[in-house]
């Protein structure tokens, strides 16, 4: 087991870069410790692939380094860098035992056979297959599939890092929730880097101790999944996370202060700097209130999910969602909203402000 | 304008697809059909279109019989989850196409394409190739499409199936707009509740091919006529328990510690429950809760929300709290069960009694 140490990494697939557009990766600083379990979180084309397939060598870097246990491995192939990749559908031997496709990359490595079938056993206990250990692979169902899979990816104690790309694509949604158990439960017992690659922010936050979040090459916030939903770095982690994302409208920064439709919004942090070329006010749906003076706004639409309502409403600066108990009555036209001012951010040109 | 099936029913060989249905839809609705995949969603609204005909039943539009009659002859669009636009076409083209077969004059297709592409965002994209847009986009490309013509019934075959998470969400808030003023039936197919609850109107719990309950989309939510409509509109799946009730006293057979109070007027006898899972919480909520004790099995956070799925007296439990409350693996939490909105139903999954 490794730390993984990323340093500047850039990544172009073309040969000449003019732009930041250019660039699938772009300046990636990451310091992963042994034994932790993230997550690169972000909407396709975000850059997680490419970042995936340089940490496993299949792809060599335009710039910047890739360190295990402080070893440059930049220039290494996958063999060398000894880790294990978990991909979206499952990759096994049909006509192999269950047993037999968990004990192939052991084999291969000349492990012994008492080795290697208390492994194999330890692993097929873990993951519930004990007894299926027998049978062929063929027979099981799309999801037993993909637990051998994993199996195969965590039967070597000797890899530096555990990697899954997408790995519950193929999993029936009412299944989703045990194996993510099981994963997490794998990895507090196993204790191994693990990195898990997915567009799914449930599958991340509900995996990950520390979620990198990408977007446009770049990373934009590293977090736990609390720091994430309360403090977001960048208005596209505040839209991104959670369910609807962030409110996000136009405002001026004067005097260290937000001036948002005629009113000084108090915030907790500090302001310093306002010379952006734009700049934002962020708060989140579940952060707003009705109440007697504040923000003018109109209600526009009321939709009640049965557990809460999402409110629409609009002021002259754009529209504010927000978020309400269902037992909360709603004024039907005019109102007024104020914001927790725990949780309302300034951001200048994407980036928070403090 | 109404659409209407009668005693339809659908038979595959041996198989029945569509058990013997009756559903009225009334002008300018939208209605949703929910319910898993295999449930007939798609077998029924390839009926009300025409490509397909029932065995036996008839459909009825606007109080005439237009069983048989084949789609080409009925004033419809529909909408698939797979984004399916003409390739060789631009955006403009593409949304243009089923007012050309209609010899509409060009002035009035431009302006009529204008307007449907603004409400969808797609302006910008006119000149545009399919392949050259975003998954969102090409899917708005097809929406446009069904609503350029003025269809009497437009058809939406799960069209937020293949959008990822964010995109759907933007989608599925903007689609009842569409459809405000316009003069048509809307049929939704889904198999999500949270898109059901989202779009309102009216909804169809549907199962194994029979349509289970039919009404307003909260009524229908909130008052399950039985168990089985309320399992179907439930994601995630709602908590379902054995109790007796003894006077005032409730208690889970399965757990006698659990017990709680309430003055809800149903004999004595033993009923099962029904909790939506955000009626468990982390917090406590509403006047009247009681608390249980659960071994967590995994806690799965949403971003904004947390789904916590524990084990109480050899049952799993699933709740759902606001906000990030992570749980290890294996800790024992305390939840507490907002008593005032539990769903009763007796020994024939009959609801009984709701919060």
């Amino acid at each position: 087991m490794a730390k993984i140490t990323l340093k500047n990494l850039s990544h172009s697939y073309l040969t000449k870069q003019n732009y930041d557009a250019d660039w699938a990766l772009r300046g990636v600083d990451i310091d992963w410790k042994d034994g932790g379990a993230y997550a690169l979180l972000g909407p396709s084309g975000c850059g997680k692939t490419t970042l995936l397939n340089i940490i496993s060598g299949l792809l060599k870097p335009t710039e910047g380094e890739v360190l295990f246990d402080d070893r440059d491995v930049t220039t290494l192939n996958p063999v060398e860098r000894d880790i294990a990749q978990i991909f979206q559908f499952p990759v096994i031997y049909d006509t192999m035992t269950v047993y037999d496709n968990l004990a192939f990359p052991l084999k291969n490595r000349g492990l012994s056979d008492t080795e290697i079938d208390s492994k194999v056993r330890e692993i097929g206990e873990m993951l519930e297959l004990t007894s299926t250990l027998n049978k062929k692979a063929s027979g099981l169902t799309a999801d037993g599939k993909q637990k051998i899979s994993l199996g195969r990816g965590l039967v070597r104690s000797d890899v530096n890092v555990i990697m899954f790309d997408e790995p519950l694509t193929v999993i029936d949604p009412h299944l989703k929730w045990v194996l993510r158990s099981k994963l997490k439960e794998l990895h507090q017992k196993i204790n191994r880097t693990m990195i898990y690659v997915t567009h799914d922010q449930i599958e991340a936050l509900t995996f990950a101790d520390q979620v990198v979040v990408m977007h446009e090459g770049q990373i934009v916030q590293t977090g736990t999944p609390v720091e994430l939903f309360e403090k977001p770095k960048h208005t596209f982690v505040g839209h991104f996370i959670g369910s609807p994302g962030m409110n996000i409208l136009p405002c001026e920064i004067k005097n260290g202060q937000i001036n948002f439709e005629g009113k000084i919004l108090p915030t907790n942090t500090s302001i310093k700097k306002s010379n952006f070329n734009k700049t934002q006010v962020g708060i989140r749906p579940e952060f707003i209130n009705f109440s007697n003076d504040g923000i003018a706004v109109k209600v526009k639409r009321v939709s009640d999910t049965g557990r809460h309502k999402v409110i629409d409403t609009e002021c002259s600066s754009g529209n504010i969602k927000i978020l309400a108990n269902t037992s909360t009555q709603i004024p039907s036209e005019s109102a007024h909203i104020t914001f927790d001012q725990k949780y309302t951010y300034a951001y200048g040109d994407n980036w928070i402000i403090e | 304008m109404s659409l209407e099936l009668k005693n339809v029913e659908k038979k595959v060989g041996i198989e029945t697809h569509i058990h013997s249905t009756n559903l009225k839809l009334e002008k300018n609705t939208i209605n949703v059909l929910l319910g898993s995949t295999l449930a007939g969603k798609t077998t029924l609204m390839q009926i009300m279109a025409g490509l397909d005909k029932p065995t036996s039943g008839e459909i009825w539009f606007n109080g005439e019989n237009v069983t048989g009659l084949e789609v080409q002859k009925r004033n419809c669009s529909m909408v698939y989850q797979q984004f399916i636009n003409y390739p060789n076409f631009t955006v403009f083209e593409n949304i243009a196409s089923p007012l050309k077969i209609t010899g509409i004059n060009s002035n009035e297709i431009k302006e009529r394409v204008g307007k449907v592409a603004e409400l969808l965002k797609l302006s910008a994209m006119l000149n545009k190739k399919p392949d050259e847009l975003s998954g969102g986009q090409q899917q708005r490309t097809a929406l446009a499409r069904a609503l350029v013509k003025d269809s009497d019934l437009i058809l939406l075959d799960e069209p937020l199936a293949n959008l990822d998470f964010k995109l759907r969400e933007e989608l599925r808030e903007e689609l009842p707009k569409l459809f405000e003023d316009r003069d048509c039936i809307v049929v939704y197919a889904t198999t999500e509740p949270l898109d059901a609850l989202m779009i309102g109107g009216n909804t169809a719990t549907l199962l194994e091919g029979n349509v289970i309950q039919y009404g307003k989309t909260l009524d229908v939510y909130n008052k399950p006529e039985n168990l089985t409509s309320a399992k179907v509109f439930s994601d995630p799946p709602m908590n379902i328990a054995e109790i007796s009730k003894t006077g005032d006293t409730f208690k889970l057979t399965e757990n006698n510690n659990v017990k709680w109070k309430s003055n809800v007027k149903i004999k004595d006898g033993i009923y099962k429950i029904g909790i939506r899972p955000h009626n468990i919480t982390t917090y406590k909520e509403g006047n009247n809760s009681v608390e249980i004790a659960g071994k967590v099995l995994i806690s799965e956070l949403s971003g904004s929300e947390s789904l916590i799925h524990f084990t109480n007296a050899n049952l799993n439990w699933v709740s759902l709290s606001n906000g990030i409350q992570q749980k290890n693996i294996g800790e024992d939490a305390k939840l507490h069960m907002n008593v005032d909105e539990f769903l009763y139903f007796d020994q024939n999954n009959r609801l009984v009694n709701y919060g």
